[in-house]
């Protein structure tokens, strides 16, 4: 079976990045292969990221309140490309009253502060697309 | 061969103890610190052996300071409460630091929002949704007038956490202090202006490491001549903890910044003295108590000694560390938010016995969101129980003495050397980051904490353990859009109102400083008064020197 390809991407201005390099590793040590962007990437790198790396989820980490904006175009951008089927999760700060709407754009997986690695690492092997083995 | 003598410990392990486990063993453990710091069952002089009171402690206000560097402790002066808050517009913060000072705060702190951290204007395309949410919007010299309105510079101190952009929101102050009539002589305060643990920890770097630590000269060399009673760093070991690190990669990485900022100051051509007096500190205080207590006491003596024999600092004052705490944000649950109220005043209580100068109490719904006022409120509300109920404040170092932490002290204090010839060997902190390697030690405890909370070998009450299904919400600050749109629309009424020649006189001039060795807060003063904006500031500087990117390791 091919491994499940991720890339874990810290949008926005914000630098804590704690969370985002514990969930790496995390889903590394479980067999996944991780892209991890870096700081400070916008919707448009993340897009390109996952296009050029094939990934098959994309894991946003996100603290400082600017998820209404980044998410939407995040997904505008996927779906321009053609990649409405990568699983896309967002870990961080959210208040409740935005997880609805978050939902509703097609952002899958949102898990909060306090979200077990393991819980996550279930989440995105049940719930990416299936790989079609390449010949 | 002859047996050694049992210790008065070894005869009780044998004699009392072992009969007693073997009727009732203990909890599987593991007996560790937070930080995963074996723990023995109990102290006893027996591990403290030739343990000296002069030489390994001594009293208070005498070198080198591990039981505090005030002879009376909080009988003279308790340390100040100062609450870290700053959100949305500078109106909206204004009125928040009106609250605090009225419910008895001692002094300001201001929490900016991501932009002016990253020396952005609102309009740039990264700030996009960062407008006022973690902090408050400052563009230019209008809204730091905005922000100190009825507030008296000249009477109050206030403590700005701001590092890339420091000197220029410290120009900005200095100017609004100035139209308000207050000396600058007299001034006093602190920024942040810790570029290093940006590198290390939180990530809030604009220039390459080397121009950073320029600018940080340039504000000690500026200060020590026109803002002498200013603080002119404040070296975090705050963000290193919460990045992830243990207690003792805190205190060590933090202590060696402090020594890479005053080797820099006497590269620059500084006298010791002059400036290291101005160099003040700021701790987490995470939940492992009496570890975190040993951190502050170890904290004061290895400064004292650096300072003494390593830079050969002769003024009582180089030697002594101050600093100021915050409660770790990162030991707030989402989850049963009222459990922080709890969290934060054991940590608190932690502080206060480690002597901490300064406190900040985080509030109970800080893993949501900012904080409403009644949470800040509550928050500060827990100091005030510490400094006026708990009578910890009537002695001074009360747990000085107790095996336990004088051992943990000294282990701290031996610790934080080695991560000191480490670094050395390494060619200073610059070069330590360059090679990634604060970084990666902070993100190896990070990742084994982790595993130790998923283990449930550390429990978290409320989130691993304890938890609960139909949790109560709490109310939470929400921050909206308008504060954005009210930003923007100032930036362009500002734009069109200025004298925008006399901004690109002062751009240039900063440019000009910049690629120069000219003291750059003197350019940048006359770029605050010709209402030039933190962006532009910031770019005038890139220009000049560039921009640091990491390379991501995981």
């Amino acid at each position: 079976m091919k491994k499940i390809r991720v890339v874990i991407a810290k949008p926005g201005l914000d630098g804590h990045d704690r969370g985002a390099k514990v969930i790496a590793r995390a889903l590394r040590d479980a067999g996944m292969e991780v892209i991890y962007t870096g700081l400070r990437q916008t919707p448009e790198q993340i897009v390109g990221a996952a296009l050029q790396e094939d990934a098959d989820a994309i894991g946003l980490s996100i603290l400082s309140g600017a998820h209404m904006h980044i998410c939407p175009r995040v997904m505008e951008l996927l779906k321009e490309k053609g990649l409405d089927d990568v699983l896309v999760v967002v870990g961080g700060i959210i208040p409740n009253v935005d997880i609805p709407k978050l939902r509703e754009m097609g952002v899958r997986g949102i898990f909060l502060p306090g979200s077990p690695m393991q819980d996550i690492i279930t989440f995105i092997t049940e719930n990416v697309r299936p790989r079609v083995e390449q010949v | 061969m002859k047996a050694a003598a049992l210790t008065r410990k070894q005869r009780w392990e044998r004699e009392v103890l072992e009969p007693a486990l073997a009727k009732s063993p203990e909890r599987t453990g593991p007996f560790t610190t937070i930080s995963g710091r074996p723990i023995e069952r109990l102290y006893t002089p027996d591990d403290l052996p030739d343990f000296d009171y002069q030489r390994d402690l001594n009293s208070p206000g005498e070198y080198p300071y591990t039981r505090g560097i005030h002879p009376s402790g909080y009988r003279g002066k308790l340390w100040t409460m100062r609450q870290f808050a700053g959100f949305g517009t500078p109106e909206e913060t204004n009125e928040r630091y009106k609250t605090l000072l009225a419910a008895g705060g001692t002094g300001l702190s201001v929490a900016f929002d991501l932009p002016t951290l990253m020396g952005r204007d609102p309009d740039h395309p990264l700030s996009l949704g960062e407008v006022g949410k973690c902090g408050v919007s400052i563009v230019s010299l209008a809204d730091m007038e905005r922000l100190f309105e009825g507030i008296s510079l000249g009477e109050i101190t206030t403590s700005m956490t701001i590092n890339s952009p420091a000197p220029m929101i410290f120009a900005m102050y200095l100017v609004v202090a100035e139209k308000q009539g207050a000396d600058w002589q007299k001034l006093s305060g602190t920024i942040q202006n810790d570029i290093l643990k940006e590198f290390i920890a939180q990530k809030e770097y604009i220039y390459p490491p080397r121009e950073s630590m320029r600018l940080i000269t340039d504000v000690f060399g500026f200060c020590l001549k026109e803002v002498p009673r200013w603080n002119t760093v404040s070296v975090s070991g705050y963000h290193i903890r919460e990045a992830g690190s243990t207690a003792l990669q805190e205190l060590a990485f933090t202590l060696r910044d402090g020594v890479e900022y005053v080797q820099y100051g006497i590269d620059a051509g500084l006298d010791v003295d002059d400036f290291a007096p101005r160099i003040s500190f700021f701790f987490n205080s995470h939940s492992d108590f009496f570890e975190e207590i040993a951190k502050f006491r170890a904290a004061r003596k290895l400064w004292a000694e650096v300072m003494r024999d390593r830079f050969g600092a002769k003024d009582e004052r180089s030697w002594k560390l101050r600093f100021h705490t915050q409660t770790a944000g990162v030991s707030l649950t989402a989850q049963q938010p009222y459990n922080n109220v709890v969290r934060t005043a054991l940590q608190a209580l932690a502080a206060v016995l480690g002597g901490t100068n300064s406190l900040h109490t985080n509030s109970l719904d800080e893993a949501l969101a900012l904080p409403t006022a009644d949470a800040a409120t509550l928050a500060l509300r827990t100091q005030q129980i510490i400094a006026h109920e708990s009578g910890v404040t009537n002695m001074v170092d009360p747990l000085g003495g107790s095996w336990l932490l004088e051992r943990l002290t000294l282990d701290m204090e031996q610790g934080a050397k080695e991560y000191f010839s480490s670094i050395d060997r390494l060619g200073g902190m610059v070069e330590a980051i360059e090679q990634g390697f604060p970084q990666r030690e902070i993100a190896e405890a990070s990742y084994k904490f982790q595993q130790a909370v998923e283990r449930r070998e550390k429990v978290i009450v409320g989130v691993n353990e304890y938890a609960q299904e139909d949790e109560a919400g709490v109310p939470i600050l929400y921050i909206d859009e308008t504060t954005a749109e009210k930003q923007l629309a100032r930036l362009e009424e500002l734009k069109g109102t200025r004298d925008q020649e006399a901004v690109h006189r002062a751009l240039d001039a900063l440019r000009e400083a910049a690629r120069g060795t000219a003291n750059t807060m003197y350019p940048l003063l006359d770029c605050a008064r010709a209402y030039a904006t933190v962006g532009e500031m910031c770019d005038a500087l890139r220009e000049a020197w560039g921009e640091y990117e990491e390379v991501p390791l995981i």
